[in-house]
């Protein structure tokens, strides 16, 4: 029975707690038993909160029980993410908790504050389960940068989860959250979510507060939500999202309320597409792109077609520059970001014997920092140097400016939103692109130029190649995160009846198999069962 | 190694040229991107911290917008320009003063841009260029203290992390010490006049840095520059610069080199000495800060700011000097000190229907308020009460009282409080200024004194004196001095009107 509750959706738990038919507490024992007992195989979790997790279910049984007593409109006005567990990437503060960003150099660390959007899940009653893994500071798209190990994909666990939310898209496929929260600089929600076979949206920049997020760059971070299904996912986002005081880039722009209310049946949301103008970018099918993958993408686009959409070819010219661009613009805020991790005040600290400061710096940033990383704040210190910064960064904003008019342009010649592929590849295998930085930063080709311009994307499941999960991902026009959930819950219904809707990450028999043993005996029967 | 100090010919060869950097903590109640009180005087330290503040991760900026308006204000008060928008920069260093790694600051647009500032110096006025003022954040404050053991420790103290620091930067228009030091206290009276800053130079509110370089009379080209820093009063600015323009000279005319370098000054040894070589020029990586968007500054707000000012320091002296009189002397001095400023103008106000002097109300507030004043301990610093200096300047002027007298009563009135009336009357100082009512005391007093009117008939005048103050004391100070002394010379000089002792009988 409990494993049972752990393979409904969202918005089916919340009614079976608010029926009264489970509580809280149960759904968060089920999550938290699959959670422990896989996690040794997915490496998913950097930290589960059993404890803090069950309190807060009790807190959310006692409100629902409250509410059930009063009756209708109490229990109508109760939030359906009360009581209904959420995973937090490990960048997020929580008060008196962990936030190791993936590295080394935040070991012990414990931040004295919550986020503003911890703060915004407390005050609706969702269940705090732990914090999931992912590359360090943010930085990759297989989370083999972790500096606590790297994420199996529950669907093949010889293969990268993707990154840099890679623990995050994992534990909701494998169905140890309904939900997770992740942070999106170039991909870091959407590739993850298509390499899992999840839903898993990059918001309007300036949608939900930074205050309280570990920056990798400041102007591209955006934080987004993870689900099985669309619905679910705007659920998510419509309680973290709004204006925050604290962070002077959210934007006051309000949430709509439909966002909680996407239409329950299929028919109604398949027929929002009649007369819908998607564009499908050439540039986005990329040289040396997976045919499969592309395959998949155009059978997609076909069933949008057959449901009345109309989908034209679109340029967005400007979009090969984005890789280059993107990485003088990310690297170099992440230089100036990552400048405060120097172990006076907090987190991974060496202290030499008869040092300097400047000597101490040294040692506590070359032990507390990976190589990635490493070679991310050296590309953005140079970019940013007396004689460099108008042949790099200066460069990088125009082009980004012109990666945004591209965008401009289309939407305001009445396309509604892009298709494209979230990724060019399915998942990969450890060790694939790890030698070659280059062929790293390409899985986010599709992905990055999107955070460029500011916009929001999604990607969704749109079915499967050689068994591993392919993503569609969806573009709109800024603030238009409403949109593109209606269009993905019509992708849903579309889709309904497809034969790979019904199919489940299989290697999770194996990961369950993985259970109980130490990381070493662990290692020998993932190797056995591989 | 020290120096042959230059002679008075190569002061003469040399020109120095100076440029300013000021950096002054705003008045605010809240730090510039957090919600810390800035009231950290005296607290104990990390109490007046927060994650923004500390540095801490996921922890973002927001700016204070009242800081914002001071730096408008001081551009406004310069007659600088300020762009329509504005924006933040990072500045990039390490130093474990600087939670952040980088420093929030302007770099390339900021909030004013080419104001200037006239001084008063002994060669008369003179106009300094000012570059720029821009909004940036202070750094924590590094305290270097012996651990348990005796060992070295380096303490980081946050309170000042984040407090709003103003930096004013002129062009290398300043030619002397003497200059320097008139430009810093300008600034600090503009500053505290405009209420930006309580620019306190001991507490580190008001830091001054000056850039000295030295080249021959004549030429354009500029010499290696100097930078003077750890100068905590005016005085040690004038001193510093002075001596760093000595140094230099000397190190010129025997021949030598100067090298481009930090200098502190030590006040106690009286004497700078170098801190650190600038062998490569520092790269701050500036950036705009991606936290912050950019600041659209509106005109009307900007009307409104500078609509808002005050009567600026340069302007009072000349309505002092033009309107009411003044000299530049009393005018500057008034205009110096706000306390002074405030008297003055309230003391002219409320005898405005009297018709005081300003002249006569300046020399009482510049002679005896800021004597007072400036004698008492800071903690019992007496308020003067304007109206009543009106009333005591009222009766002096009136002959009413003695201008002695005067002084002893507002004396009195700053001491406690009292009204001039009440001590004029208990003390019972009221001038006695009738010929005929101090007729009997002056006859008395030459009977009793018949050398002295003896001597003064014999036309030793300066005995009059005696006599005078004979008549002072028996009235206790109440008589009218020149009125005692027209009668004693009616009584004493050639002539048969004086009285004879023993005629009368
Ligand atoms: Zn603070």
């Amino acid at each position: 029975m409990t494993s049972d509750l752990t393979r409904l959706l969202a918005r089916e738990m919340a009614a079976l707690v608010r029926a009264g038919e489970t509580s809280s507490r149960a759904l968060t024992e089920a999550h938290l038993a699959v959670a422990e007992r896989q996690n040794l195989a997915l490496n998913a979790w950097l930290m589960i909160d059993r404890e803090g997790a069950l309190s807060q279910a009790d807190a959310a049984d006692a409100i629902l029980g409250e509410a059930r007593r009063a009756g209708g409109a109490a229990l109508e006005a109760l939030h359906p993410l009360l009581g209904i567990p959420v995973g937090l990437k490990d960048l997020i503060s929580v008060e008196g908790g962990q936030c190791t960003a993936g590295s080394r150099i935040l070991a012990g660390y414990r931040a004295p504050y919550d986020a503003h959007i911890v703060e915004r899940l407390r005050r609706v009653g969702a269940v705090l389960l732990g914090k999931t893994n992912m590359d360090e500071f943010a930085m990759g798209s297989s989370n083999e940068y972790s500096a606590y190990g790297p994420v199996s994909n529950p669907w093949d666990l010889d293969t990268v989860p993707g990154g840099s939310s890679g623990g995050s898209a994992a534990a909701v496929a494998a169905h140890h959250v309904p939900l997770a929260l992740g942070t999106d600089t170039g991909g870091s929600i959407r590739q993850p979510a298509a390499l899992c076979g999840i839903v898993g949206m990059k918001p309007t920049y300036g949608r939900v507060s930074r205050y309280g997020i570990v920056a990798f760059a400041s102007s591209l971070d955006q934080i987004g939500p993870f689900a099985r299904d669309a619905r679910a996912a705007a659920a998510l986002l419509h309680a973290i999202a709004g204006r925050d005081a604290r962070d002077s880039t959210s934007a006051p722009v309000p949430v709509p309320d439909e966002l909680l209310h996407l239409p329950e049946s299929d028919d109604e949301a398949v027929a929002w597409l009649r007369g819908r103008r998607f564009g499908l970018p050439r540039e986005y099918f990329v040289a040396g792109m997976d045919p499969d993958v592309e395959r998949r993408i155009h059978e997609s686009v076909a069933f949008l077609v057959d449901a009345g959409a109309h989908v034209e070819d679109v340029s967005l010219p400007h979009t090969d520059y984005g890789l280059a661009a993107y990485y003088i613009v990310a690297p170099a805020e992440a230089s100036a970001n990552l400048a405060r991790y120097d172990g006076v005040r907090y987190g991974h600290s060496r202290r030499l014997e008869g040092g300097d400061f400047i000597a101490d710096y040294l040692a506590t940033r070359g032990e507390g920092f990976g190589a990635e990383v490493k070679r991310r704040i050296m590309l953005g210190t140079y970019a940013l140097s007396a004689g460099y910064y108008d042949a790099f960064y200066l460069k990088a904003q125009k082009v980004r400016t012109l990666i945004k008019r591209d965008f401009d342009e289309i939407f305001a010649s009445g396309i509604d939103a892009l298709v494209a592929p979230t990724s060019p590849s399915v998942a990969f295998r450890f060790g694939e692109k790890t030698a070659d930085p280059v062929a790293m930063y390409l899985a986010d080709a599709c992905t990055l130029p999107v955070n460029m311009a500011g916009l929001p994307g999604v990607s969704i499941p749109c079915g499967l190649s050689e068994g591993l999960p392919v993503g569609l991902q969806l573009i709109g026009s800024a603030w238009s995160e409403l949109l593109l959930f209606r269009a993905a819950r019509a992708f849903e219904g579309l889709t309904a009846g497809a034969a790979w809707r019904g199919l489940e990450p299989a290697a999770l028999t194996k990961a369950d198999h993985a259970s109980g043993l130490t990381p070493a005996e662990r290692a020998a029967a993932l190797a056995a069962a591989r | 190694m020290t120096n042959p100090p230059a002679t008075a010919d190569a002061l003469d060869r040399y020109e120095a040229v100076i440029g300013i950097e000021v950096h002054c903590q705003l008045r605010t109640a809240s730090k510039m991107f957090c919600g810390c009180s800035t009231a950290y005087d005296g607290a104990a330290p990390n109490t007046h911290a927060c994650p923004v503040c500390l540095g801490l991760p996921g922890a973002l900026p927001v700016i204070n917008r009242r800081a914002v308006e001071l730096v408008l204000a001081t551009g406004a008060a310069i007659g600088a320009r300020t762009p329509d928008a504005t924006r933040w920069d990072r500045k990039n260093y390490f130093y474990p003063d600087l939670p952040k790694g980088y420093q929030i600051s302007q770099y390339d647009l900021p909030l004013a841009a080419g104001g200037s500032l006239t001084i008063d110096t002994s060669d008369g006025p003179f106009s300094i260029r000012i570059t720029r003022a821009h909004l940036e954040e202070d750094t924590a404050k590094l305290v270097h203290a012996p651990g348990t053991g005796g060992e070295r420790l380096s303490l980081v103290d946050f309170n000042r992390s984040g407090v709003p620091l103003m930096e004013i930067v002129t062009e290398p228009d300043v030619r002397t010490a003497e200059q320097a030091r008139r430009y810093a206290e300008e600034l600090q009276l503009l500053l505290r006049t405009i209420g930006v800053s309580d620019a306190d130079m001991e507490r580190g509110q008001l830091r001054v840095e000056a850039n000295v370089s030295l080249r021959p009379r004549g030429t354009e080209a500029f010499g290696t520059r100097v930078e003077v820093k750890n100068m905590n009063s005016f005085r040690s600015v004038e001193r510093a610069i002075t001596f760093e323009i000595e140094r230099q000279a000397g190190i010129l005319e025997a021949g030598g080199e100067l090298v481009q370098e930090t200098r502190g000054w030590s006040d106690d040894r009286g004497e700078t000495y170098r801190m650190r070589v600038k062998e490569t020029s520092d790269d701050y990586r500036y950036f705009p800060e991606p936290d912050l968007p950019p600041l659209r500054v509106d005109p009307a707000w900007l009307d409104g700011i500078r609509a808002a000012l005050p009567e600026l320091p340069a302007a009072r002296r000349a309505r002092y000097r033009e309107q009411l009189g003044l000299t530049p002397y009393d005018a500057g001095v008034l205009v110096a000190d706000a306390d002074a400023t405030r008297l003055f103008e309230a003391t002219l106000a409320a005898g405005a229907d009297g018709g005081l002097d300003p002249k006569t109300v300046a020399n009482w507030v510049t002679g005896e308020y800021l004597r007072i004043r400036n004698a008492a301990p800071s903690s019992t610093a007496p308020g003067a009460d304007p109206i009543e200096l009106a009333a005591l300047i009222r009766l002096v002027v009136d002959g009413a009282i003695s201008r002695a007298n005067g002084k002893e009563v507002f004396e009195a009135h700053l001491a406690t409080g009292e009204r001039v009336e009440a001590i004029v009357g208990a003390r019972g100082l009221r001038q006695i200024s009738d010929a005929d009512a101090l007729a009997g005391i002056v006859d008395a007093v030459i009977l009793a004194n018949p050398a002295a009117a003896a001597d003064v008939r014999a036309g030793k005048t300066q005995a009059i004196g005696f006599l005078v103050g004979a008549v002072m004391k028996q009235t206790r100070g109440q008589a009218n001095a020149a009125v005692v002394q027209v009668a004693l010379r009616a009584r004493l000089g050639p002539g048969p009107t004086a009285p004879r002792a023993g005629e009368d009988g």
